[in-house]
């Protein structure tokens, strides 16, 4: 299992927009992709969960990756919340 | 049998099924199912079919919007592939019910987790679940986006209908227009006139759910709508209908036929159009041109400036129509009475005397650009001209064909084919009817916007329907500017039309030929009628 910590820059936070596209960047990987924020969790494979963890600009996600593809998945989500978010 | 009274706007009847347009045009019944594996294939069903529809949409506004705002569609359609979601739906469904009250169910859950979060951006979300919800309701319903669910077509009932709505409209379905707001210049108003359907507006009417589907009357000869009249009564009302559908069919055999007086003075009528496809009713009417062309259906119900070569599809495809025949096509007329949120217009007091038509065109010169690029791209393939509307002075006819030469050398540059374009303006402000004299020297032809004309001499505000009786059409006032303004075109040489309402007032007609009114043009339903009144002076 991996994970990393990250700031939410976007000013509205993971709004529908990148909310999409993170579960479509997600998708890409066979391992669980979990998002933590504020005490709540969210596969980050599903969207409406996601959406509804409230995300805004400023607050710090945990991001988890467990499973065969983790260390892929770790570098792309990376890349992907300092691209996107 | 229930009885209201409206304003009518088009005289004639219609007999037909009530439909209550409501924003959500259906009502989700719970109840039980004996065959869950049916029930669930049958959402899983109406699931793909609509990620097929947003899948459409999202490419269909990936080319008209950009990608930005086709993401929507995206994301809706993921929502009908979150886990979540459809779980939620199915355990609905094993408890036995039926497809759509377990969607509807969902809908309400998820709507409810997004709307009591505190941001107000995730609280707007509750709209898409919500949007997306419907969209598979409607679906398992088998009701079209539209909302009206039948192919019968039907008297359409509503509170009032905004122009996005009226752009929408599938006009094969409807019968006539029955409205409890709106005054006789509203949109439904205008939308039922240039579709030749009676229409009631201002009925003051409290609609009931119970009034769908039952059988109504609209008698816009008497302003009277019918709920459930009585045997005898409908009779009478279909005989009715008949005869005026009988005296619409004499006018037909005006088709053909010129426009013109005993005594051998001629005018030409044309038709005013609000979108392309109103260019066969146009046709069909035997106009003899587009008079006005109001590209504002353009702007309106999306969420992103149209782009130069949607523009440009739209006039080509009018001028190809009409077959060589003039297009008038007024610029952008636009303020904040219209709901444009993308054009940032701040709210007004007094929308109509503000920031509106060639006052933002002049002021924001990349949208007006836009806009005569597109015209004049089009002006290759038909014969199109180009009227400016609100205007008030020489400086701004000077400013505006400034703009026109420079995109003109643009496209020459490019080495766009372009055609000849006449450029003209409104005469819609008592300054530009009094000054009509100087301006006749700058422009090919006026065109005489009774409408606005009316309201700013008069100072009546022509939305205010407690003024409709003080709004005096036939004004000495009104009537003497438009003779002014007649007689300074041809002073200068240059031809002078009405575009406005009153260009289809027939007892005016023998008044405007009097005045020299060089063109005459009128909603496509009123071509015929002008012109029996033309042929009877």
């Amino acid at each position: 299992m991996k994970e990393f910590q990250y700031v939410i820059q976007d000013p509205v936070g993971i709004h529908a927009r990148p909310a999409g596209l993170l579960v479509r960047k997600a998708a890409e990987y066979k391992c669980q992709v979990t998002i933590t924020s504020d005490g709540k969790s969210a596969d980050a494979k599903k969207l409406l969960k996601l959406m509804s963890l409230g995300v805004k600009q400023g607050m710090e996600i945990t991001c988890t990756l467990d499973g065969e593809d983790e260390d892929a998945a770790y570098e792309g989500m990376q890349q992907f919340f300092k691209e996107n978010l | 049998m229930n009885k209201y009274n409206g304003k009518s706007v088009l005289k004639g009847i219609a007999v037909g099924r009530i439909f209550l347009y409501q924003k959500q045009a259906y009502q989700v019944v719970k109840t039980e199912i004996t065959d869950i594996d049916a029930e669930i294939c049958r959402y899983k069903q109406a699931v793909e079919t609509a990620k097929e529809q947003l899948t459409a949409l999202y490419d269909a506004a990936l080319v008209n919007v950009g990608e930005d705002h086709a993401m929507i569609f995206d994301i809706h359609r993921m929502m009908l592939e979150d886990d979540d979601y459809l779980e939620a739906i199915e355990d609905v469904v094993k408890e036995g019910l039926n497809a759509e009250y377990a969607v509807e169910t969902a809908q309400d859950q998820f709507a409810e987790l997004f709307a009591s979060m505190d941001d107000e951006y995730m609280k707007a979300r509750a709209t898409d679940i919500k949007d997306v919800s419907q969209r598979v309701i409607r679906i398992l319903m088998g009701i079209p986006e539209d909302g009206i669910p039948t192919d019968e077509p039907v008297i359409l009932v509503a509170d009032d209908l905004t122009p996005s709505e009226t752009v929408k409209m599938d006009k094969n379905k409807i019968l006539a227009f029955v409205t409890v707001r709106g005054s006789s210049n509203s949109h439904t108003a205008i939308l039922a006139r240039s579709m030749n359907l009676p229409a009631l507006v201002n009925t003051g009417m409290e609609p009931s759910e119970e009034w769908n589907g039952k059988v109504g009357v609209v008698d816009g000869f008497n302003g009277e709508f019918l709920i459930e009249p009585d045997q005898e009564l409908l009779d009478e009302m279909i005989r009715r209908k008949n005869q005026w559908v009988a005296d619409l069919e004499a006018l037909e055999q005006l088709k053909g036929k010129d426009n013109v007086t005993s005594d051998g003075r001629k005018v030409h009528i044309y038709a005013n159009i609000g979108k392309v496809s109103d260019a066969d009713a146009a046709l069909s009417a035997d106009a003899g041109g587009i008079g006005l062309f109001r590209s504002e259906f353009l702007y309106l119900g999306r969420d992103t400036f149209p782009t130069e070569e949607e523009q440009y599809i739209s006039y080509k495809t009018v001028l190809e129509k009409m077959d060589g025949r003039k297009v008038i096509i007024r610029t952008l007329d636009i303020g904040a009475d219209k709901k444009v949120d993308y054009f940032n217009l701040e709210p007004e007091e007094n929308p109509a005397l503000g920031y509106r038509a060639i006052r933002i065109c002049l002021d924001r010169p990349e949208i007006f650009i836009t806009q005569l690029r597109a015209i004049y791209r089009a002006s290759a393939y038909g014969q199109a001209a180009i009227m400016f509307p609100m205007i008030v002075s020489v400086e701004e006819v000077r400013r505006v064909k400034e703009i026109v030469e420079q995109v003109k050398g643009e496209l020459e540059v490019e080495g766009y084919p372009m055609g000849d374009v006449e450029l003209g303006i409104m005469v819609e402000t008592p300054a530009a009817a009094v000054i009509a004299g100087e301006l006749a020297k700058e422009v090919d032809f006026f065109s005489i916007g009774t409408n606005d004309l009316t309201q700013y001499t008069l100072a009546v505000d022509r939305q205010n329907q407690k003024l409709e009786s003080t709004c005096n059409t036939h004004h000495p006032a009104v009537l003497k500017l438009i003779e002014m303004t007649v007689q300074s075109a041809h002073n200068a040489g240059i031809w002078a039309g009405i575009c406005g309402e009153l260009a289809a007032d027939t007892d005016l007609t023998e008044t405007f030929l009097d005045m020299g009114v060089d063109e005459l043009s009128v909603s496509p339903s009123a071509v015929l009628k002008v012109r029996k009144a033309v042929r009877d002076i």
